[in-house]
């Protein structure tokens, strides 16, 4: 039913060392065969039998990315009953990564959130009784992918993006009315001010690619939010993980008015941490916005980290945080064990309902975070905290997207070479406009009409 | 007092351009059918620009005529002067525009309706809808008769509760002072039809007398006119045409304007209708564009019979003396008289979103609704969908499946898809640009598209059905020819490529690859084709282009399959989105409320995201 080629990276990105690559459709051992590589360089993955396993190299370009073993698994006799292959990639999260990357570069096309589960049910493989959960996976794994393509591409990236639509939008915008209102635009002379223009933004857009090949495009790591009520000291704890004075701290409660944002390495995981504004009921505008910020990033988080101030009794902010920690994982943080107490560990702990651990830390004298560590590896090693692989997918996803738009640039340069007329320019025009839309959650909808009517003066 | 009742098959509603290619469709399928006008001389009347066709419009007409419509025949009866637009560009975006004859127009369309069988003309208002158990039964009219009938199509285009406007001046009439029909949209909104109000206008006409053409640029038919009708004999549209003129506003002109223009009613809110961005007010322009110093004004002739021009480019609803101060500041309209006043016009219209894809409403059996009634704009836009409203009342009569282009077959799919699927906030004009497949969709092989459908459905001849057949094997057989003839590198060959400026061949090519050379084509490698047959200019142009650019046709057919696979899931009509978990209450709310035929039409809807379509996929499975 469904003719293309999708990957995906199929395991969570845990801390199990080996994340599989996905690759289902009807080219999967064509795309499979490009690019993998057995030892003596002959084998080819589409001459070897159903659900056997090989041993071999993932090659981009003649570099090898990671040593992997192979799986085959035949149509219909895999989970989707399409042709499956199976990359296990042996070298971490940045392999695993980087092997998705080179699978997409041959061929197979991003799977959509929860496109495996789906093809798996639409071919029969799972019964309508489970249709529901299917459901759930879509959604869910959609409202992840939508929040990461914006909240986790960085800032300037999203920027750049838009900037290089808009521009695109233009041009297609021009050429359009002239073919629309051709009494009244000329097009004399546009194909090499569009060349011109093309270059520049194909430059603009490979530095963009550049960039993303470091692995800087999106945030990857475990989600973790701090939460507390104003002045528990989160914003010390924050300084202490991430070892250096990044948050502004005060004792006046409502310092942190926004979101602070910060990657720590912490026994070999690596935790992307936010501090939120205190959860409060507040009177203050700019501080509501913070405490809206902080109750988003807590619904997306992987990990919470709930910091209880042992000096103050629990209270009506601490209930309101309570109400945000309901199926997450979280490690409560007892503060200030350098102040005289007023709650214990046993009192949190009986207030949490024995849900979470506690551990006694003081940010101010740096104790108590050998014990934490301790906690968070044991949690990831076991599996219970490991971050959302779609974090993932939406990343190498986007960077497809980004070389995608950069393809069909390369093909308006072409057909300008050629000769070709105004009209083909646009098509790729429109193409790589709507691949860089789809980077970030954008879609094209009306947005080349609405352009055409804004900027040029139509019409009799 | 007795009761007149009449007996019918199907009513048409107004007799403008939809109207009557409704009423030809239904009659030439064997419907016996009535047709409705407020006055019988404004049958295909043409109350705005003089013109048919323009970019993508020309499409459209094109599209009419290879389904067995009459826009086209009619057109080529009736021009004044023909250019095929964009001739430089790709062959995607030709497009034919051809200046009409505005009486002639109409009177050659009511000779046509009036000898055809099956087809009554009444000059009579309708200002009822009868309606029984949601199916259409009949119309009233205002002299109080009934015609029963078993389907209606509404074109009333621009008539309704209209309203002309300009500076202090409001006329409770149609366009060009015709009577407005103030009843038909009260009965239709007791039927729980939903209604919304546009806005149009038109600029004034000027005595031909009183314009020098000293200062303008004249502005030439094509040498060799191209005919819009595929059966249309192109000797016999080679003759003398008229011009039109090219002008400009100036600084003054906009100084006028807004001086004055808090007297113009679209600013001062004495206008509510929504109006097009892509036909804007010559005031709108000069507000919009303030950076433009000058804007163009083409005065193109009304007819032959007359001496009024069209001031394209200049309309308005601002008061009479601005309108003449303003007209006469522009070069060469000095001494300009106005014949008639610019105006601009209101009128009810429906929100197209209650019709199926067929035009047929969702709600009511039997009804159906085209052109400026469903909120398009354009004399071609409104033949197209007239066409296909009254074919399938016809059809739904004679038990059929109705007839649907999808937006991969015909630009008049895209038309009526954009209608009925997304929210339109003015009137809707066609652009090539909202056909995503546009280089399949192109003018000149509408006959290739779709007069296949045009013949399965009875509105085409067998004669010129076989001709199309031979003219598609003629197409294929010297495509195969040209991709599998190679040439060497022969002396004139060579000779042949240096004259072209076309590298030299080192080893033996097909023509096909000579054919994609950008500086070559399938007419000038005549010279060394030497096995070429005799074949028709329209053959020729065929192969050319789907030789030259077949790269680009290819891609586009394979998106078109990816498309169809999505518009060939439907959707039962019985479905119920509410029982649905996991869709998101937007999806659900605009799912109920317009219900699309297909998954392909509701991932088209705003506010239905692709995770949405995902959950609607599992649970059609």
């Amino acid at each position: 039913m469904q003719e293309d080629t999708i990957a995906a990276i199929s395991t969570a990105m845990g801390g199990s060392g080996i994340g599989i690559v996905r690759i289902s459709g009807p080219e999967a051992l064509t795309v499979g065969d490009r690019v993998f590589f057995s030892p003596g360089g002959k084998k080819r993955l589409i001459d070897q039998k159903s659900h056997t396993i090989h041993y071999g190299y993932i090659r981009d370009e003649g570099q090898t990315v990671d040593e992997v073993l192979v799986s085959l698994m035949l149509a219909p006799r895999s989970f989707t009953a399409e042709d499956t292959v199976e990359i296990n990639c042996h070298g971490g999260v940045y392999a695993t990564r980087r092997v998705l990357e080179t699978v997409l570069k041959n061929g197979a096309r991003p799977a959509s959130p929860g496109e495996f589960t789906k093809r798996a049910f639409l071919n029969g493989r799972i019964d309508l009784a489970q249709a529901e959960s299917v459901i759930d996976v879509i959604q869910a794994k959609n409202e992840y992918a939508l929040r990461s393509s914006v909240s986790q591409l960085k800032g300037s990236l999203s920027r750049k993006v838009n900037q290089l639509r808009e521009q695109i939008l233009y041009e297609t915008a021009f050429i359009e009315s002239a073919l629309d209102d051709p009494e009244h635009y000329s097009l004399d002379g546009y194909p090499e001010r569009l060349r011109t223009r093309t270059e520049e933004l194909l430059n603009e857009m490979e530095s963009l690619i550049a960039s993303a090949d470091n692995g800087r495009m999106i945030r990857e790591g475990i989600q973790t939010v701090i939460l507390g009520k104003p002045n528990a000291g989160k914003s010390s704890l924050l300084n202490v993980l991430a070892g250096e004075d990044r948050a502004i701290v005060t004792d006046i409660a409502g310092t942190t008015r926004d979101t602070l944002e910060e990657t720590i390495t912490l026994g070999g995981i690596t935790l992307n941490v936010v501090d939120t504004a205190g959860i409060r009921s507040t009177e203050d505008r700019i501080e509501q916005i913070g405490v809206e910020k902080a109750k988003d990033k807590a619904e997306a988080a992987d990990l919470i980290l709930y910091i209880a101030d042992s000096s103050r009794t629990m209270d009506e902010n601490d209930e309101k945080i309570l109400a945000l920690l309901d199926g997450k994982n979280t490690i409560v943080l007892l503060n200030k064990s350098d102040l005289p107490s007023v709650i214990t560990k046993e009192d949190v702990r009986e207030y949490t309902k024995n849900r979470f651990p506690v551990i006694e830390v003081s940010a101010k004298k740096e104790t108590g975070f050998d014990e934490f560590e301790r906690l968070l590896k044991e949690m990831f090693y076991h599996g219970e905290i490991s971050f959302n692989d779609e974090v993932i997918i939406t990343g190498a996803r986007q960077k497809a997207e980004l070389v995608s738009a950069a393809s069909s640039l390369r093909k308006v340069l072409e057909s300008i070479s050629m000769g070709l007329p105004e009209d083909f320019f646009t098509i790729d025009l429109m193409d790589a406009y709507s691949a860089l839309g789809r980077v970030i959650g954008k879609e094209v909808g009306e947005d080349l009409v609405n352009e055409i009517f804004s900027r040029f003066c139509m019409g009799k | 007092m007795s009761l007149v009742e009449e007996y019918v098959d199907v009513v048409v509603v107004g007799a403008g351009h939809a109207g009557c290619e409704a009423a030809l469709a239904s009659a030439r399928l064997g419907m016996k059918t009535a047709i409705f006008t407020v006055s019988v001389d404004s049958i295909a009347l043409m109350p705005c620009n003089p013109n048919i066709g323009g970019s993508s419009k020309g499409h459209l007409v094109r599209e009419v005529d290879a389904l067995g419509g009459e826009m086209g025949k009619n057109i080529d009866k009736t021009f004044i002067q023909s250019k095929m637009l964009n001739r430089s560009k790709g062959p995607a975006v030709h497009s034919l525009r051809a200046q009409a004859d505005k009486a002639d127009y109409t009177r050659s369309m009511r000779q046509v309706l009036e000898q055809t069988e099956n087809l009554m003309i009444k000059q009579l208002e309708v200002t009822d809808l009868l309606v029984e158990d949601g199916r259409i039964v009949g119309v009233k009219t205002y002299s109080g008769s009934i015609f029963h009938c078993k389907a209606v199509v509404l074109c009333a285009g621009t008539y309704s509760k209209a309203r002309c406007i300009y500076g202090d001046v409001s006329m409770q009439t149609g366009p060009n002072g015709l009577a407005a029909a103030n009843h038909l949209t009260d009965s239709m909104r007791a039927l729980g039809i939903e209604l919304r109000r546009f806005k149009t206008g038109t600029p004034a006409r000027i005595a031909g007398p009183s314009i020098d053409y000293s200062k303008m640029e004249e502005q030439k038919g094509d040498e060799r006119v191209v005919p819009f009708s595929f059966t249309t004999d192109p000797e016999s549209v080679q003759k003398e045409q008229v011009s039109c003129w090219l002008t400009y506003t100036n600084e003054t002109t906009h100084e006028i304007i807004r001086k004055n223009i808090d007297r113009s009613p679209l600013f001062s809110g004495r206008i509510e209708g929504t109006g097009p961005r892509y036909c804007p007010s010559i005031e709108d322009k000069v507000v919009k564009f303030a950076d433009k110093t000058r804007h163009q004004v083409f005065i193109e002739p009304e007819g032959i019979h007359t001496n009024e021009m069209y001031i394209s480019g200049m309309s308005s609803s601002l008061p009479e003396d601005v309108q003449i101060a303003m007209y006469r500041s522009v070069p060469g309209l000095e001494h300009a008289r106005i014949v008639k006043n610019a105006y601009a016009i209101e009128y009810d219209c429906i929100d197209a979103r209650q019709l199926k894809l067929s035009l047929e409403f969702k709600e009511i059996g039997g009804l159906f609704s085209a052109g400026q009634f469903n909120g398009s704009s354009g004399y071609e836009e409104a033949a197209a969908q007239g066409l296909i409203a009254g074919i399938n009342a016809a059809r739904l009569i004679q038990g059929k499946d109705p007839l649907i282009l999808d937006r991969s077959e015909a630009y008049i799919g895209v038309l009526i898809d954009d209608l009925v699927t997304k929210e339109n906030t003015e009137p809707y004009r066609m652009m090539t640009s909202r056909a995503e497949y546009r280089l399949l969709l192109r003018q000149d092989n509408a006959d290739l598209r779709l007069t296949e459908k045009g013949y399965e459905i009875g509105l085409i001849d067998e004669e010129r059905y076989q001709r199309l057949l031979k003219k598609k094997e003629q197409i294929a057989q010297e495509i195969e020819r040209v991709e599998h003839t190679f040439i060497g590198d022969h002396e004139d060959v060579q000779e042949f490529l240096q004259k072209h400026e076309s590298t030299r061949l080192k080893s033996s090519i097909s023509l096909g690859e000579l054919v994609r050379r950008p500086e070559l084509s399938y007419d000038l490698l005549s010279e060394i084709d030497r096995s070429r047959p005799d074949l028709p200019e329209d053959v020729c142009n065929q192969v050319n282009i789907s030789i030259k650019y077949k790269g680009y046709l290819d891609r586009q057919m394979k998106q078109v399959e990816q498309f169809k696979k999505l518009e060939k899931k439907r959707i039962p009509e019985t479905i119920d989105y509410n029982q649905i978990s996991g869709l998101r209450i937007e999806a659900q709310q605009k799912l109920s409320k317009y219900r699309p035929a297909s998954i392909g039409q509701a991932s088209r809807i705003a506010g239905v995201s692709p995770a949405d379509i995902s959950v609607l996929l599992i649970h059609l499975k």
